[in-house]
């Protein structure tokens, strides 16, 4: 018997739009698909993983004390005497900051009752990726999704955007922190220093004093209009010059209230010109307002619509929705409640057929919630490392990819296999009747091959890694 | 060996269809000559990699950056990154040589979409959504065997398309009893996307087996192993695979963060010993294969010409791609130098690129794996025919 229309719309629910069926997920949305969804979007924002609630300026105090005793013990070359190796302490900081953090992160996904809303804060938190590859932000990635994006993730886009982009993570990640105006006041200070200590023969500071253009580029091309938006190499220059003196506290900042600090003598002087717009604002405003700008451009809502298409829909995403889906965020001025709402309410984003392939992150995420388990330490993860996907650690600023291609290796595909065997050892005497679960995880998707090679599994283990290794299953 | 294959030339070339003379020739196919590409990504310092140290213009531009006297002589022009021992042996044995000026024909300074040109071998972004080894296995599969494999956890774009390719990454292994390999292959029997890349995962894994890349999976799993150890054992892993009798001819793997905005030496010097490493782990892997071998190292773009203002260098155009194996022919630089004097710099901040990339990699597909001239401009990069292949390499 073909299933109904709404039973099919309720597996597309749970598992396109949230993070995978939980027992009795589906026969829950099924009583009312459209509340279900709308009432997962609210203006306080996503929800928070319960971790150990660090702030980025702890984080920040933490990491610095470490680094200050390496850079003690090399100069007292003391290192194999004291009890605690600083430098293995520093890395063991490191591992358990971020292992904490994203293991809490990944226990929300898989408990939450909101996967739509959980769903929704990953895609901005990758939108605006920083990366535990950089190993002086490593530690600050969680408190910095936690601070800086997940509370404004159904608010406006220009709030999201300007707290992304002055949070210290992404000023650190992208090289930000430690960029200055050429023809600044404290640049001038420092060439007439040079000069004096070339004099004197003094080596030169290993800390540079110019401009540093990297986070200019990559807000404009990965996070507002879109490599096409229409910006030159000029513009990405004097945006970065509007953006000197935007920084982080450093240890000689006493009296920083917050970790981000507007050093007034690292900015350039002078009025800038972006894509075609004059900002003679002082200061820090000048950056503020141009922010504001690049997140009203037409070509913003086009760029960023087209990405939210693609993740909650097909790699190759229907132009109608994403035209639909950037009208109501012109119309509404970002209002990213609005484009949430609008994805709900767009046909296309119903389409019948699982065109999209999960990532790892996803699979897993899927897995344990299809399964009622929940991940009991950071090790239990390593999954994620091994499938090219470590939470937090996305290989560069464009952050992880959203199309199939990168995540379908045949070696993934074993390795997934054998994460599914593994996980369906484990989850034992958890499951009663695999044929049950079957239909329960996967609602309407579940196929009659599916299911006739499940109920023919010759132990509950295997029925289950078939479940999890379904050609349904590894899509949404 | 060479009798059957000289045989089966003439036969073919006489328009014989001799299926008994096909065999023979397939078991003993010259499947020996191997291709491997590193991608080297985040916009790799090419005047790190090979700093110019005979160039009048280079200290004043690169300041603090400028490597003097720590760097491995090549001839009085260029000079090596110290972490590049491997490569610098290799150069000294003719079996090195570097292309200091080479780029992509794109512009646009932008990590993803400069990946992109580089992986696709199109000359715009967008253009083509499969990579140009993909599309080479495509071309060598019309007339013989072969076979192509990624190293690492992510499918590169260089690999992906139409033709069937594998990939590998260091794991536990298959349980070779289970059932469910087999039960999986038969549920995804109408399934074009998983089908066809679990059969190729499992039949990996089984010369994983046999190549001792599984032994490498071990070694690499205690935390002790790190940096250019790890580098090192995934070059042995992946020349285990090559060497094997139904092994890969043509592979690629990468080598990440090169995109060094901000205090670069220190960071450039690992990047690079991992390089260094992968490279040292296939020479010594290969053993006698390595003379039938060619390994092109490439990143997406160069950086900068002068130092920016935070220890680093920004987004450039033209970098260094390294050109490594035995089946090299000793010489010089390949391609010019377009020197760093300021009029010459590219828009007045960048290496000018004296090289497109597409004809390197022309030049040594042409004549190490004997891809037809006709496949080389049109299906693996498109509508290049007027970027000739450099011939003369191997």
């Amino acid at each position: 018997m073909a299933p109904s229309r709404n039973d099919l719309n309720a597996a597309i629910a749970v598992t396109r739009f949230g993070l995978g069926a939980r027992q009795g997920e589906i026969a829950q949305a099924s009583r009312n698909l459209r509340a279900y969804l709308m009432d997962q979007i609210r203006s306080e924002g996503a929800d928070l993983p319960q971790g150990d609630r660090e702030t980025t300026a702890q984080r920040l105090v933490e990491f610095r004390a470490y680094r200050q005793g390496i850079e003690q013990a090399k100069a007292t070359a003391a290192m194999s005497d004291t009890a605690q190796d600083p430098v293995k302490g520093a890395q063991d900081l490191i591992r358990e900051n971020t292992g904490g953090d994203s293991l809490a992160r990944t226990r929300l996904a898989v408990a939450t009752e909101a996967g739509f809303r959980e769903r929704w804060a990953l895609f901005w938190a990758n939108h605006f990726t920083v990366s535990a590859t950089k190993a002086q932000v490593a530690t600050l990635v969680g408190p910095y999704e936690a601070e800086a994006i997940r509370p404004h993730v159904f608010g406006r886009f220009a709030d999201l955007l300007t707290a992304a982009e002055t949070h210290p993570a992404m000023l650190l990640y992208l090289d930000q922190a430690q960029s200055m105006g050429p023809n600044s006041p404290a640049a001038r200070a420092a060439a007439r220093g040079a000069t004096r200590r070339a004099q004197a023969d003094i080596p030169p500071p290993r800390r540079g004093t110019g401009l540093n253009e990297n986070l200019a580029r990559e807000i404009l091309e990965l996070h507002t209009v879109g490599i096409d938006g229409g910006y030159s190499q000029a513009d990405v220059t004097e945006f970065a010059r509007a953006l000197t003196g935007l920084s982080v506290a450093g240890p000689r900042d006493f009296d920083a209230a917050t970790p981000v600090v507007f050093r007034d003598l690292a900015h350039e002087p002078g009025d800038r010109t972006v894509m075609g717009a004059r900002y003679s604002q002082p200061g820090r405003a000048q950056a503020g307002a141009i922010l504001r700008d690049l997140a009203a451009k037409p070509q913003t809502a086009r760029f960023v619509c087209t990405k939210i298409a693609r993740h909650f829909v097909a790699d190759d995403p229907p132009a109608a929705l994403v035209s639909a889906l950037a009208s109501v965020w012109i119309a509404s001025g970002g209002d990213l409640a609005r484009v949430a709402e609008a994805l709900v309410d767009a046909p296309d984003a119903w389409r019948p057929d699982l065109s999209k392939f999960k990532t790892p992150y996803e699979f897993v995420v899927s897995s344990y919630r299809a399964l009622g388990l929940q991940p009991r330490g950071p090790g239990q993860l390593a999954i994620l490392t091994t499938l090219g996907q470590r939470t937090f650690a996305a290989p560069s600023p464009k952050g992880w990819p959203d199309e199939a291609g990168p995540w379908i290796g045949s070696d993934a595909l074993v390795k997934r296999m054998q994460f599914a065997q593994a996980l369906a050892v484990a989850a034992g005497p958890n499951i009663q009747d695999p044929d049950m679960l079957a239909r329960e995880t996967l609602g309407a998707h579940l196929s009659t091959a599916s299911a006739t090679a499940i109920s023919r599994a010759e132990s509950r283990a295997e029925a289950v890694a078939i479940l999890l290794m379904t050609p349904e299953f590894q899509r949404r | 060996m060479t009798g059957p294959i000289l045989l089966n030339r003439r036969a073919l070339t006489a328009g014989l269809a001799l299926p008994f003379f096909a065999r023979v020739a397939e078991a003993a196919a010259p499947r020996s000559k191997k291709f491997v590409v590193i991608i080297c990504r985040g916009g790799m310092d090419g005047l790190s990699v090979a700093p110019p140290v005979g160039d009048p213009d280079y200290e004043g531009l690169r300041g603090g950056l400028a490597l003097g006297e720590g760097a491995l002589t090549l001839d009085g022009h260029f000079a090596l990154n110290p972490a590049l021992t491997t490569v610098h042996a290799l150069a000294r044995a003719g079996q090195a040589r570097i292309a200091p000026a080479v780029a992509s024909p794109d512009r646009a300074r932008s990590h993803f979409e400069a990946q992109d040109v580089l992986e696709t071998g199109a000359a715009d972004v967008y253009a083509t959504a499969s990579g140009w080894l993909n599309r080479t296995v495509s071309a060598l599969s019309a007339t013989r065997k072969i076979e192509a494999l990624s190293v690492g956890a992510t499918a590169p774009l260089i690999l992906r398309g139409p033709a069937p390719a594998a990939s590998w990454s260091p794991g536990r292994g298959v349980d070779t009893t289970a059932r469910l390999p087999t039960l999986l292959q038969d549920l995804y029997r109408d399934d074009p996307l998983l089908g066809p890349a679990l059969a190729r995962g499992l039949q990996t894994e089984d010369m994983a087996r046999t190549t001792g890349a599984t032994r490498t999976a071990d070694m690499l799993r205690p935390a002790a192993a790190q940096g250019r150890g790890i580098a090192r054992e995934m070059g042995v892993a992946l020349a285990g695979f090559l060497n094997a009798p139904d092994g890969p001819q043509l592979a690629a793997v990468s080598v990440d963060g090169f995109d060094t905005h901000a205090n670069q030496t220190g960071a450039l010097a690992g990047r690079l010993g991992a390089l260094d490493a992968l490279i040292e782990g296939l020479h010594s892997g290969l053993g006698a294969e390595w003379s039938n071998t060619v390994v092109l190292a490439v990143t997406e773009f160069g950086r900068t010409a002068r130092a920016n203002g935070t220890g680093g260098t920004d987004h450039g155009t033209a970098s260094t791609a390294l050109l490594l194996g035995g089946a090299l022919k000793p010489g010089g630089i390949v391609g010019d130098w377009p020197t760093l004097r300021q009029p010459a710099l590219f828009e007045n901040r960048d290496v000018a690129p004296t090289l497109d990339l597409r004809a390197l990699s022309k030049g040594l597909l042409a004549e190490h794996m004997g891809v037809d001239r006709r496949a080389l401009d049109t299906l693996i990069f498109p509508d290049s025919a007027s970027t000739r292949p450099l011939v003369g390499l191997v």
